[in-house]
């Protein structure tokens, strides 16, 4: 168990982590969410007690841990780059933090051989790192972090420099390989998508402050601010400036009505964010709202098609389903499920989640 | 702009290659259109950077010619063929300034300088990058930075090509986004012929007109983002392309049936396969929907359903095969009886890996 | 990577560096300073003189003369040494099996203690048997370092350049290989010449390698003393007499414990003074990097 209280980190006269107060259970999965420089690679820095915090504390199962040095902590980590000892074999880069630790010969070689299983790396062990591929050198990483049994793993963006396709697999198997290890997981990522497909918790982190923190599927549902929104979007959300007044919203000349749960919110202004996914080219219920806009590019993926709209001297994002041509310029209408809006206040916070979303 | 031929074209590292394991680029054959937006995607290692830095000459070919425009350039510079390139990591030069560093291609080639002064701001209007034009390169943000390695190939209005070796790789999601339709953008604008190099299928398919998928030295399919999508013609097409990638499960196939550990599945198309043939179903997981099993349905067991926020993956086991299906939003999965059917037309049999062609179906002999 | 941990204890492993550096540094530096402004006539007899000593030799021709000789001689060798070790860096070949065969033969002259090199340089030059001094004055030059002033200048900066070029150019060539490929690409795409990509990627990358190297030289030079005594002795007459021969002559030679106590200290100011100077100026400017 880990738990961050009101940390932040200083370094001259800036404010690298600001307020960070976070709780991450035994056997936790915890992602944390941000663009380059957000933070994310401090935080794990503090965690690892590479760094010491400016202000707050950390505790781990309840005890202060600021005064313990890192070797004195049982850490693993595991880096974008991929770092292994090139001279060793991967059998001895596996068993290399069990040998520091003096763990004795025939539980040690147990231990490698069940993570190289794991891991499927058995048929690897005797090469060494530079005779393998990139996702087999970060996976013998990964193995050495594993055999530690540490009580807290984190990864940094661990899948970054590998290739597309096997981002994909290992996304996969990390998580259900770490679950089984009973530790208290870190892992860090810029991108959405990636967060979506570990799932666990979730911390979105933007100029080094959480911006929320919960259950990574319910983030995503319920993002409490408008940052928070965009930090967990991919495409990003089209916005819009509406007015409310009673049942009704407004923007442009397009009105839409209120969801229900809505209806009680204050008349006044609010921010609308539609995913792109919910925006379509053709109407598939009656309620479906049309809003006239401008195509400016369409990007097909085979199975769908971005196209990038211009609305009420706004920029949107159109994701739908299928081969969909269009020419830059023309104008099409586009059709907004009203159901599927969130809005948020003035000071960007949640007032209003789509229901079909709430129940994750 | 220029259209791009490559002629027998191959490439070893090597000095002598004899087998043609030792070849990183095996004998290819292909013409790219003037103006194309080309793709060249594929795993580390399967030759596409190969491939990309003979086209801009930074690498001389073992055998074979390539031709810009019917003439022959395969001995000449990068210079002389007259491309630009954008490389994985910005490219800039760090004493200058955001537009002396866009000045610097036609200073070198000598372009007076009211037509550089004009063309520089120009682009720097184009790149949104006016209000920084007199800042430091060096301060900038990496997506920045590789707007200005983007500048500098644009900014020369003749350039035959614009070639992109993995240009978003440091680039964070947010960005990427409004970089990758910025470029979508100026292709359209400017038309020029671009070949984009990437191991993301997502890049490669919404920048391309034409993406060419590459496997271990070979080009395993060219075409359209829609074709790739419905109709790989290798299995490797299929798993590379699409995440979860296409379903592949070993089959035997008697007409238009495929039939995997002996449930049968319907396919839309009559096949012939050749004898002795390893053969594959090849069916994506977003052509695959559930189904209860007293609708026709073919048994599947569950294994579990992850949530990724636009969709769900339900992950089945077919007679101990693993599958993957897309679950739409609103699309629920029976409680019982739980069974899969396969879009038929969309579902394809592979002998060897190779995609088969099948003869339409005459609907009398399948009943 | 740094770990910092709040284990205060660590302190204590520095202690004993700071012994040794202690012993090392400050309290000799202290017995000059000590030396420097007091008069001994017999051990154990000091008197306190102030500034005198100070007074007495930034007033002494002497003391301008050999800080003349001294200023001159790191000007020639810096102006010398610098772009002739970036000219050879840039000539060396980057990759293939020529690239070992050169660090080697640069790294030589470092190898070569050096009391070795003036020595070496002593009887390559002597115009009689020296390969050096014969060949010139078998050329037609009129050449005798140990009796013109101008030939030994000559042979001292020679012999510098030979021993010191190569710490330059291996410095320099550290600097070119941490250059990614890319860079020579775009620029080749760019159309650029050979100068621009000197002047905007190759000299823009190896700016901190050449400061450093830089200063190593000024004060390698600048506090020169084994070669140049080897070689001529400080002659003919004082013509090569750089400061520090000038501050062995007086302290040991003459016995003249201030003087050479106060100029000790001036010297090391002024080496302290300039590196200062130098390193705030080129650094200026990277903070943004």
């Amino acid at each position: 168990m880990l738990e961050l209280v009101g940390v932040s980190k200083r370094v001259g006269k800036e404010l690298h982590i600001n307020d960070v107060s976070v709780h991450f259970g035994p056997g936790s999965l915890n992602v944390l969410l941000g663009p380059t420089l957000a933070g994310k690679t401090s935080l794990m820095r503090l965690m690892a007690g590479l760094d010491r915090p400016t202000a707050g504390d950390i505790l781990v199962d309840g005890k202060s841990v600021l005064g313990v040095p890192v070797r004195q902590r049982n850490i693993a980590m595991v880096y974008q780059q991929f770092i292994n000892y090139p001279g060793f074999t991967v059998y001895d880069n596996i068993a290399s933090p069990m040998r520091l630790s003096g763990v004795d010969k025939k539980n040690l070689d147990l231990r490698v051989r069940e993570a190289a299983e794991l891991l499927r790396l058995t048929e690897f062990l005797d090469r060494t790192p530079l005779q393998l591929s990139g996702g087999q050198q970060q996976r013998t990483a990964i193995a050495r972090a594993l055999v530690k049994r540490a009580e807290l793993v984190l990864l940094d963006e661990p899948l970054g420099n590998l290739d597309y396709k096997l981002r994909e697999e290992l996304r996969v198997e990390l998580p259900k390989i770490f679950a089984q290890t009973g530790a208290v997981l870190v892992y860090a990522t810029t991108e959405p998508h990636e967060a979506l497909l570990l799932g666990g918790h979730t911390a979105t982190l933007s100029e080094g402050r959480v911006t929320q923190f919960g259950s990574t599927i319910e983030v995503y549902n319920r993002p409490a601010s408008l940052i928070t929104a965009q930090t967990f979007a991919d495409p990003p959300f089209n916005t819009v400036l509406l007015t409310k007044s009673g049942s009704n919203l407004r923007f442009g000349d397009v009105s839409l009505n209120v969801a229900d749960k809505a209806t009680s919110l204050n008349d006044g202004q609010y921010t609308g964010a539609i995913r792109p996914h919910h925006l379509s080219l053709s109407a598939s219920d009656k309620h479906n709202i049309p809003i006239q806009a401008e195509v400016g590019t369409s990007e097909i993926t085979g199975s769908e098609t971005y196209v990038h709209v211009k609305t009420g001297g706004q920029r949107w994002v159109v994701l739908t389903h299928g081969v969909h041509r269009v020419t830059p310029g023309e104008q099409i209408t586009l059709y907004l499920d009203p159901l599927s809006i969130f809005l948020f206040d003035s000071n960007e916070s949640l007032v209003h989640a789509p229901e079909s979303n709430a129940k994750g | 702009m220029a259209k791009i031929q490559l002629d027998q074209l191959a490439h070893s590292y090597l000095p002598n290659p004899s087998s043609e394991s030792d070849f990183a680029l095996k004998s290819m054959d292909y013409m790219w259109d003037d103006g194309g937006a080309y793709a060249l995607l594929g795993p580390s290692g399967c030759g596409k950077t190969t491939l990309l830095n003979i086209i801009s000459g930074l690498l001389v070919p073992s055998r074979g010619r390539i031709q810009f425009d019917d003439v022959d350039v395969t001995d000449r510079t990068p210079e002389q063929r007259n491309i630009a390139q954008v490389f994985q990591f910005p490219v800039i030069y760090d004493t200058m300034t955001v537009s002396q560093n866009l000045a610097f291609p036609l200073a070198n080639r000598g372009v007076d300088e009211s037509e550089i002064k004009r063309r520089v701001a120009d682009m720097l209007e184009t790149l949104e990058l006016s209000s920084k034009a007199d800042q430091r390169a060096r301060g900038l943000t990496a997506d920045e930075k590789q707007k200005i390695s983007l500048g500098r190939g644009l900014v020369r209005y003749d350039v035959n090509a614009i070639l992109f070796d993995e240009p978003l790789t440091v680039i964070d999601p947010h960005m990427k986004w409004q970089l990758r339709t910025k470029l979508k953008e100026l292709h359209q604008r400017l038309g020029h012929t671009m070949i984009y190099v990437t191991h993301d299928q997502t890049e490669a398919l919404t920048f391309a007109d034409k993406v060419v998928v590459m496997y271990e030295g070979e080009v395993v399919q060219i075409g359209t983002p829609e074709e790739l999508f419905e109709r790989p013609s290798h299995t490797f097409v299929g798993y590379f392309i699409g995440s979860p990638g296409m379903n592949i499960l070993p089959c035997e196939v008697e007409g238009s049936a495929a039939f995997v550990d002996g449930l049968r599945i319907p396919l839309g198309f009559n096949y012939e396969p050749p004898a002795n043939a390893t053969l594959e179903l090849g069916v994506r997981p977003e052509f695959v929907r559930f189904a209860r099993q007293d609708e026709n349905g073919v048994p599947v067991t569950m294994d579990s359903v992850d949530d990724v926020g636009r969709h769900r993956i339900a992950k089945v086991r077919l007679a101990g095969h693993a599958l993957n299906i897309i679950l739409e939003e609103g699309h629920e999965i029976p409680t019982s009886n739980i069974g899969i059917v396969c879009d038929p037309i969309r579902s394809g049999v592979y002998a060897n890996k190779h995609r088969l062609e099948g003869s339409a179906v005459n609907l009398e002999g399948t009943f | 990577m740094v770990a910092k941990t709040v284990n205060q204890k660590a302190w204590f492993l520095v202690l004993p560096v700071l012994l040794v550096v202690a012993f090392n540094a400050i309290i000799p530096l202290m017995t000059v300073v000590n030396y420097s402004v007091q008069d001994t006539f017999s051990p154990g007899v000091f008197f306190f003189e102030g500034t005198k000593w100070y007074q007495e030799v930034l007033a002494s021709p002497r003391f301008h003369g050999a800080l003349g000789r001294q200023l001159l001689y790191t000007a020639i060798i810096l102006i010398i040494e610098i772009p002739l070790g970036v000219a050879v860096a840039l000539a060396m070949p980057r990759t293939g099996p020529w690239v070992s065969v050169c660090l080697v033969l640069m790294a030589l002259p470092l190898l070569i203690p050096w009391n070795v090199v003036g020595a070496m340089w002593n009887i390559f030059a002597l115009p009689d048997i020296g390969l050096l001094g014969f060949g010139l004055n078998w050329l037609g030059f009129d050449y005798n370092y140990t009796q013109q002033p101008l030939a030994a200048w000559f042979t001292v900066i020679l012999m510098d350049v030979w021993h010191w070029t190569s710490l330059v150019v291996l410095l320099a060539y550290a600097g070119l290989s941490s250059i990614p490929d890319a860079y020579y690409q775009a620029a080749k795409i760019d159309g650029a010449s050979r100068f621009a990509v000197f002047r905007y990627i190759q000299l823009p990358k190896m700016k901190r390698v050449l400061i450093i190297a830089l200063l190593l030289r000024f004060m390698d030079s600048f506090m020169i003393y084994t070669e140049p005594f080897v070689l001529t002795g400080g002659g003919p007459g004082n013509s090569t007499t750089f400061l520090s021969i000038d501050l062995v002559k007086a302290a040991i030679g003459e016995f003249n414990l201030g003087i050479a106590a106060s100029m000790s200290i001036l010297y090391f100011l002024m080496t302290l003074l300039v590196c200062w100077v130098f390193y705030t100026l080129m650094m200026r400017g990277e903070e943004d990097t």
